[in-house]
């Protein structure tokens, strides 16, 4: 019990670290899903297929793999950033390909008539999307979008493992001190447990004030 | 109206001339962007010298091919035990969300809530350094609880997204709970669910990679090997330019099976009543 009270400042700090990570990877993967999910629902072929090969390539890269070469790859181009940059940066990118199929799917799932009704008042590409069909996806994509920010808080634990301060981490420095290893990792597990219940509120929250009536 | 809708809702019209003029000058100077970023990178390449023979050198010599292979090997030996088990789990796990007894159905939806809340990471690392087990075993019991919880929930959708007509006849027949599971609703329920079985089995295949993380000697660990090497001038971008493309190859082969397996079932009457949603998005955590 007291290997929370005695290390509070570490569990702190690293319950921190996660949540500033998850906090600053959902909005890079938030803005570029929504760019990519633009593209690939653009009428110009090539945006669509850099959509495409973004998706398709980020969704089928293992996440350790994306870490490996972005964390001790870049910085042999003489690109040297704090790790924990290069983390978010990793993040994002990956789950910014599930949140743009989910807006993709979002975006499909709109009545058709609403894009012709859109397109009949001679509204451009930019206006339908924006103004006519985003808004009606945006009901029914925040489930979706909700889940894939939790897989990302759950996935920001890898980042421990490539020396950046997140709650898995701790563990590390517990061990060393010698605290009992399984309540260490009990409390770490309840951090997590936070963080994903938090999440999950919040869009439960959105949901219930924004979603489609089912 | 051929040219509008690459898929069901139509955005735009059909482009007049002076549009696919428009598009054509966007297209081509996006092309140039990406064009432009893919020469930088190459210039990146050059310059700080990583096409030099020395680093391209150890994929020569046979044993650093059987460091790759033997890497390669483990990867898919973890990925292999580890479906099978997590598809064993998930079965195990969905019949007891189905069950009638309220204590084994609890116990059934506590356990796959909490494996799904959990990151596999804190699961690996917990059976790797508390419970001291070898990495191998490590990888495939994080993997094993996570995904099975996963496919039980997609198991558990599955068998209630068959038809009521289905259950009703089968019970009307006189059949047993058990019997109507095993030859009714599972058989055609399995069909439909097959897609989403198998994306699950992408992300499986994906995060055996966390094994690097448990020092498992796997693909990315024989690449780590390598290029720490001195003597070969430290080849880690070489090294990553051979990886992924084989890792990220492996995974989309078998994304693509299952989009391919889906599509196949679209088209056959057999499974047109049932659709599945593939396990990850949809649902929020707690409850339902």
């Amino acid at each position: 019990m007291n290997v929370l009270t005695d290390n509070f400042s570490t569990f702190g700090d690293g319950f921190l670290g996660t949540v500033e990570l998850t906090v600053y990877a959902s909005l890079l993967a938030l803005v570029l899903g929504f760019l990519m999910a633009s593209f690939r629902v653009a009428p110009v072929g090539s945006f669509r297929a850099f959509g495409t090969v973004w998706v398709t390539v980020l969704r089928n890269t293992p996440l350790t793999l994306l870490f490996f070469a972005v964390l001790l790859g870049l910085p042999r181009f003489g690109l040297v950033l704090p790790f924990k940059v290069f983390a978010v940066l990793a993040l994002g990118c990956y789950t910014s390909a599930f949140i743009c199929e989910a807006l993709r799917s979002g975006i499909n799932t709109v009545p058709k008539g609403q894009g012709e009704a859109a397109r009949s008042l001679g509204m451009s590409f930019g206006q339908t999307l924006s103004m006519v069909i985003l808004p009606q996806a945006f009901r029914s994509v925040i489930a979706p979008v909700g889940s894939n920010l939790i897989a990302l808080a759950k996935n920001s634990a890898i980042a421990g493992a490539f020396s950046v301060t997140e709650l898995l981490g701790t563990y590390k420095t517990l061990n060393e001190l010698g605290y009992n290893i399984i309540w260490t990792f009990v409390w770490i597990a309840l951090g997590y447990l936070i963080i994903t219940l938090a999440i999950s509120a919040i869009f439960n929250i959105l949901e219930q004030r924004w979603g489609v009536a089912r | 109206m051929k040219a509008l809708a690459h898929d069901s809702t139509a955005l735009y019209d059909i482009p007049g001339p002076k549009t696919v003029r428009r598009h054509k000058l966007y297209g081509v100077l996006s092309t140039l962007a990406v064009l432009a970023l893919v020469a930088w990178i190459l210039y990146l390449l050059f310059d700080t010298e990583q096409f030099t023979a020395t680093k391209w050198s150890p994929f020569e010599y046979e044993g650093i091919q059987e460091l790759l292979l033997r890497g390669l090997g483990n990867t898919l030996k973890a990925f292999a035990i580890s479906a099978v088990l997590a598809l064993a789990l998930g079965g195990l796990l969905a019949m007891g969300r189905l069950s009638d007894h309220r204590p084994v159905r609890w116990v059934a939806t506590l356990l796959v809530e909490f494996f799904r809340a959990m990151p596999v990471l804190v699961m690996i690392f917990f059976v790797f350094v508390a419970l001291k087990v070898q990495p191998l075993p490590a990888l495939v019991v994080g993997l094993t609880l996570y995904n099975g919880s996963v496919l039980a929930e997609v198991f558990r959708s599955g068998v209630n997204s068959m038809e009521r007509g289905q259950k009703e006849a089968a019970y009307a027949l006189g059949m047993r709970k058990t019997q109507v599971m095993s030859h009714v609703l599972v058989p055609q329920a399995l069909r439909a669910m097959l897609p989403a079985i198998i994306s699950q089995l992408v992300v499986a295949l994906k995060d055996t990679s966390l094994g690097f993380l448990i020092t498992y000697e796997e693909f990315l660990h024989a690449g780590k090997l390598i290029a720490s090497n001195l003597d070969y001038d430290l080849p880690f971008i070489p090294v990553v330019m051979v990886i992924s493309p084989i890792y990220i190859g492996m995974c989309m082969l078998l994304s693509w099976f299952a989009q391919w397996v889906s599509k196949r079932q679209r088209r056959s009457p057999k499974t047109e009543a049932a659709e599945v949603a593939p396990a990850e998005p949809g649902t929020l955590l707690p409850g339902r």
